[in-house]
């Protein structure tokens, strides 16, 4: 019965399912940022012509798995399921999305950590038979955010300097079955594994500082997925990490060191890499779009050219909640790891 | 015209905004609390009589600040004491604000009417 797993916490592939296709949709800010050249979609006016920020979010959630699926010149009508989520109540901007597209669908609510838990879920639907096509995307889109969880920017309030900045972003992926013959973007990119994460918590209250609150979630995943799969740090080109930010970087580092674990430079962060230190993002960007847009953006493609073979991509989720931070409860951390390997 | 008005004027509006910067980067505190603590702190200062001498000083340099809205409640409550005792003391507070809090509701309503808000850089 358990035959695919290692474990507690970490799955393995019999067929390891593909990534065919990504696609990216973000903000003028990202499009700026050290990445913009390998954006599809850079957006002038984050309204992107809509109403309301919200609206404009769900337009770029539907636009993104669509442009995946342009790429392998497939139609939503031959997708089987739609995994996906972005960080407003009810899950608006997926939900919504998954309206105008049509297809089965499976919200998912992970904070940011949603890329990561999509393409791992997407990948054991795969290859246990259930599916033999899935799009799994997430966003995150900076004014909705501010929104939801401190304050309306109508209101004009300061940011404190250790905030990070949420991304304005929709990041899509295609997954397909091992024995896929159509069209595709990435011809070399699988998925042979993961492992799926526990809630942490060390008692991190501050909604300003949520890398510190990710951190040992990341660590505790990592830590389990090494010891499960019996491989060591070098075993991998890169360890990604989800939106840290530089704080929670460092403690990342430092929590990996006590558990015996040397990153050494192998270990990257999305929210650092996703801003230049000029544009003054403090500490960096976060959301679930920015793991979903770096990923799909560049990291799958300097990989489908022989950049590097084997990644551990690892989203990290602040599960915060504005009413459960104003009772005094702490913000729990989860990080997924997903295997991405090039064959 | 006394230019010292001015000068007062200046520096105690910018003093009392400089506690606020202060308390905004060296505090978790968030701007809502600020501003009840301001308004609280003004209504305080008034009925130990602390906020007067201030606002003979420096004028609007003290009553348009949010301490100066809380100067102002206090105020009309014990001016609504004296006049109407307990009831007075109620409605006083709202009273001497009625004008202020209307202006906030109409020139606010009128920003949101006229503006549209944007990302921030």
């Amino acid at each position: 019965m358990k035959q695919k797993r290692l474990g507690r916490q970490t799955v393995v592939f019999d067929a390891p399912p593909r990534i065919v296709a990504g696609a990216t949709i973000v903000g003028d800010m990202e499009g700026a940022g050290p990445l913009g050249g390998y954006f599809d979609l850079i957006l002038e006016d984050d309204t992107w012509g809509e109403d309301t920020w919200e609206k404009a979010e769900r337009k770029m959630f539907e636009q993104a798995v669509r442009r995946a699926l342009e790429r392998c010149a497939m139609q939503p009508a031959e997708i089987d399921l739609l995994l996906g989520g972005d960080l407003l109540n009810q899950i608006i901007t997926a939900n919504f999305a998954a309206r105008e597209l049509a297809i089965p669908f499976l919200g998912l609510y992970g904070a940011c950590s949603t890329m990561a838990e999509s393409l791992l879920l997407g990948s054991m639907l795969i290859d246990g038979g259930y599916a033999g096509h899935v799009a799994c995307a997430a966003t995150s889109h900076f004014s909705t955010a501010e929104r939801q969880y401190r304050f309306p920017l109508e209101m004009g309030g300061q940011t404190t300097p250790t905030a990070q900045r949420t991304v304005t972003g929709a990041g899509s992926s295609l997954l397909v079955e091992a024995g896929y013959a159509g069209g595709a973007q990435f011809r070399h990119i699988f998925v042979t594994g993961g492992t799926i994460g526990r809630v942490v918590d060390l008692g991190i209250t501050d909604a300003n500082n949520m890398g510190a609150a990710m951190a040992p979630a990341a660590a505790d995943t990592l830590a389990a997925h090494l010891r499960e799969q019996s491989r060591a740090v070098s075993d991998y080109d890169m360890i990604v990490t989800g939106d840290l930010g530089s704080f929670g970087s460092e403690m990342f580092n430092e929590l990996c060191r006590d558990k015996g674990i040397d990153l050494s430079d192998r270990h990257r962060d999305c929210g650092n890499m996703i801003f230049d230190p000029a544009q003054k993002v403090d500490c960096g960007g976060s959301g679930c779009g920015c793991s979903a847009v770096t990923l799909n953006a560049f990291l799958l493609r300097r990989m489908e050219e022989g950049d590097f073979t084997r990644m551990l991509f690892m989203a990290t989720g602040a599960l915060m909640s504005p009413t459960a931070g104003m009772q005094g409860d702490s913000i729990p951390g989860i990080a997924h790891a997903v295997v991405i390997e090039r064959r | 015209m006394d230019w010292m008005d001015f000068f007062w004027a200046f520096v105690i509006g910018g003093a009392i905004c400089v506690v606020g910067q202060l308390l905004m980067s060296l505090t978790r505190l968030t701007p809502a609390r600020i501003l009840v603590l301001f308004v609280t702190l003004g209504v305080v200062l008034t009925a130990f009589g602390l906020y007067e001498p201030l606002v003979e000083l420096a004028g609007a340099g003290a009553t348009v600040p949010l301490t100066g809205f809380g100067y102002a409640l206090g105020k009309g409550a014990m001016e609504g004491a004296m006049e109407n005792g307990v009831i007075g003391a109620f409605t006083g507070g709202i009273t001497a604000t009625a004008g202020g809090v209307a202006a906030a509701i109409v020139f606010g309503y009128l920003n949101a009417v006229i503006f549209t808000p944007r990302t921030k850089k």
